[in-house]
């Protein structure tokens, strides 16, 4: 069963990553999201029901650290990289418009 | 329909911060009030190339709650992405959990009443923003200034079912697992500091219906009686709503404990919208049985048990001893007081903590650990009023001074020549002696009706009282006078 991605999904999609698209990369975007769609649509038809789902490769589980504070970065060299600072704080444009 | 024909509905989610020592996935300090942007790292900041490594002990935090509230631990949990666009996390997405939360399944018993928890999760602190301009409101801000110190600080979020009914039990809730996270030592649970917070999903229903009305999050509840407040408005808004005819909204309100009511806040990004998927860089955590096991030997003993074991051994009402569990550090500060007396009894080092301790906690907003008066001195207070040293007014001004001042009780006793005197010997002396002296009303006293017995009675006490300088014990002085003079 093949369900092709529309130009409004891409455009909803596209809102939330703030992402500024054209109308063609919209109209790119729906085609090859969909083919990737496609693809993974292929594994529901292979039977899978004696497969555990996994969310990771890799079999690894509890990677832990312990407990123990490791030092911090310098405070002046990391707002050194920001584009505005105020008051020891990374400053941050109007976050929202007024309602 | 009247407010009692309606049945409120109330779910409530508790964040609450972890007290680790480091943040949940990189070393730098967890820590309230630093320099801003001071305990930063890479993997905090969210720079490219960096990888999450997760605490073990904030595990070991979730699994104690585990223990604590009997919830089930499954084989495997997983972290997710919540992915948003706010500048409080660097990131732009914050790392939680979603499908397989670390814990599932738990219950609180309030007042009696067992409290679904559907789930406790793991995830990370956000930064803290200011807003400038526009009296720091954010709509009305001209630009805002942030602070990641808090960015990554661990968080366990534990979400009830909808079992609560009232603002009341709301309140009990969250009182009640305050005291099991701070019992279990996972949380400074200190509402003030944020670093416990609640937001409340309240509904509506008709009483004796069985669905659930249009639920409505209510956030920015900043102590327990905030939490009351909040929930009452927001039940009678409801109910207001439905009674004129209108539908309630599903909604975010935003509780304003200055003019003590809920404002609509704007809708930000649907749960949808936020594109949660298991997060790459970090692999499922399985707590094993071993370490279920270390962690069960390593329990300290629960609120609702040390509650109930202070109010049957040590005969102390269920309110009293309430208060001594949920005032932080008070309970530990009797039982160090109770271990080691002589001679006065446990109940009276609750009246006492209950009471004057208390009250003077909550005036200068200390903790015991820091009084002047250490635990030892208030058994010392509580001993000498059970020996007739200090009668319990006196034991009270004594008390008051002892706090005030990093004084013992004997001190004052001494410094204000306070002390009652109960030595038997010494009385006894005190009253032969007045007796001796008042040989004419003693021979009126034995040749008196009751009246007049009882007036010249009344006299060689007051004599004998005068005579150690009212120090005397007034009980012990009584008896001595009427068993000489019934001879």
């Amino acid at each position: 069963m093949s369900r092709s991605i529309t130009r409004a999904e891409v455009e909803h999609v596209a809102r939330l990553a703030r992402l500024a698209l054209s109308d063609e990369e919209l109209d790119g975007f729906a085609r090859e999201l969909g083919v990737i769609l496609e693809h993974a649509e292929d594994l529901a038809a292979l039977d899978l029901d004696d497969v555990e789902p996994t969310a990771h490769p890799l079999p690894l589980v509890n990677v832990l650290r312990p407990d123990e504070v490791r030092p911090s970065l310098d405070r002046d060299e990391v707002l050194g990289q920001a584009p505005a600072v105020e008051d020891g704080r990374f400053r941050v444009p109007r976050i929202l418009d007024a309602p | 329909m009247p407010v009692q024909d309606y049945q409120a509905v109330i779910g409530l989610e508790v964040h609450t911060e972890l007290n680790t020592a480091t943040k949940l996935f990189c070393g730098c300090v967890n820590e309230f009030g630093a320099e801003p942007n001071t305990n930063v790292c890479p993997v905090c900041l969210g720079l490219p190339g960096s990888l999450p490594v997760l605490n073990a002990a904030a595990v070991d935090a979730a699994l104690r709650l585990a223990e604590a509230l009997g919830f089930r631990v499954p084989a495997q949990s997983l972290f997710a992405r919540k992915n948003y666009f706010y500048p409080d996390m660097p990131k732009d997405f914050q790392i939680s959990q979603y499908e397989e939360p670390i814990l599932s399944d738990g219950s609180l018993d309030v007042d009696g009443t067992p409290v679904g928890i559907e789930r406790a999760h793991l995830e990370e602190d956000t930064g803290k923003t200011v807003h400038v301009g526009g009296g720091g409101r954010i709509h009305e801000a001209d630009h805002s200034l942030v602070d990641y110190n808090r960015a990554g600080v661990p968080l366990m979020e534990i979400v009830s079912r909808p079992d609560l009914r009232s603002s009341e039990q709301a309140r009990t809730y969250v009182a009640e697992l305050r005291a099991v996270l701070r019992a279990i030592g996972v949380s400074d649970v200190k509402m003030e500091e944020g670093s416990l917070r609640v937001d409340a999903n309240v509904s509506v229903r008709p009483v004796g219906s069985e669905a659930f009305g249009t639920k409505v999050e209510v956030k920015n509840m900043n102590s327990l009686r905030s939490v009351g407040r909040a929930i009452d408005f927001e039940i009678e808004r409801q109910v207001g709503q439905l009674d004129s005819g209108e539908r309630v909204v599903q909604e975010t309100r935003h509780w304003d404990e200055a003019d003590g009511s809920t404002h609509s806040m704007r809708v930000k990004e649907g749960s949808s919208d936020y594109r949660f998927f298991p997060e790459p860089d970090l692999v499922p955590v399985a707590p094993s049985d071993e370490q279920r096991a270390r962690v069960r030997a390593s329990m300290p003993e629960l609120p609702a048990a040390r509650r109930a074991r202070m109010v049957g051994e040590w005969g102390v009402a269920d309110a009293d001893a309430q208060i001594l569990l949920n005032v932080e550090g008070l309970a530990d500060y009797a039982e160090a007081a109770v271990a080691v007396l002589h001679g006065g009894t446990p109940r009276d080092v609750a009246h006492w903590c209950t009471g004057a301790v208390q009250a003077f906690l909550r005036e200068t907003g200390t903790t015991p650990a820091v009084l002047a008066l250490a635990p030892d001195g208030l058994a010392e207070l509580v001993d000498l009023v059970a020996d007739g040293t200090l009668s319990r007014s006196q034991a009270q001004d004594v008390l008051g001074e002892c706090l005030r001042e990093p004084k013992r009780p004997r001190q004052v006793i001494a410094e204000r020549g306070l002390a009652q005197l109960s030595d038997e010997g010494e009385l006894a002396s005190v009253v032969d002696r007045v007796l001796a002296e008042n040989p004419d009303v003693v021979t009126q006293y034995r040749d008196g009706d009751a009246a007049e017995r009882k007036k010249k009675r009344g006299f060689l006490m007051g004599q004998a009282i005068a005579a150690t300088s009212r120090q005397g014990n007034p009980k012990v002085l009584g008896d001595l006078l009427d068993q000489r003079l019934s001879t």
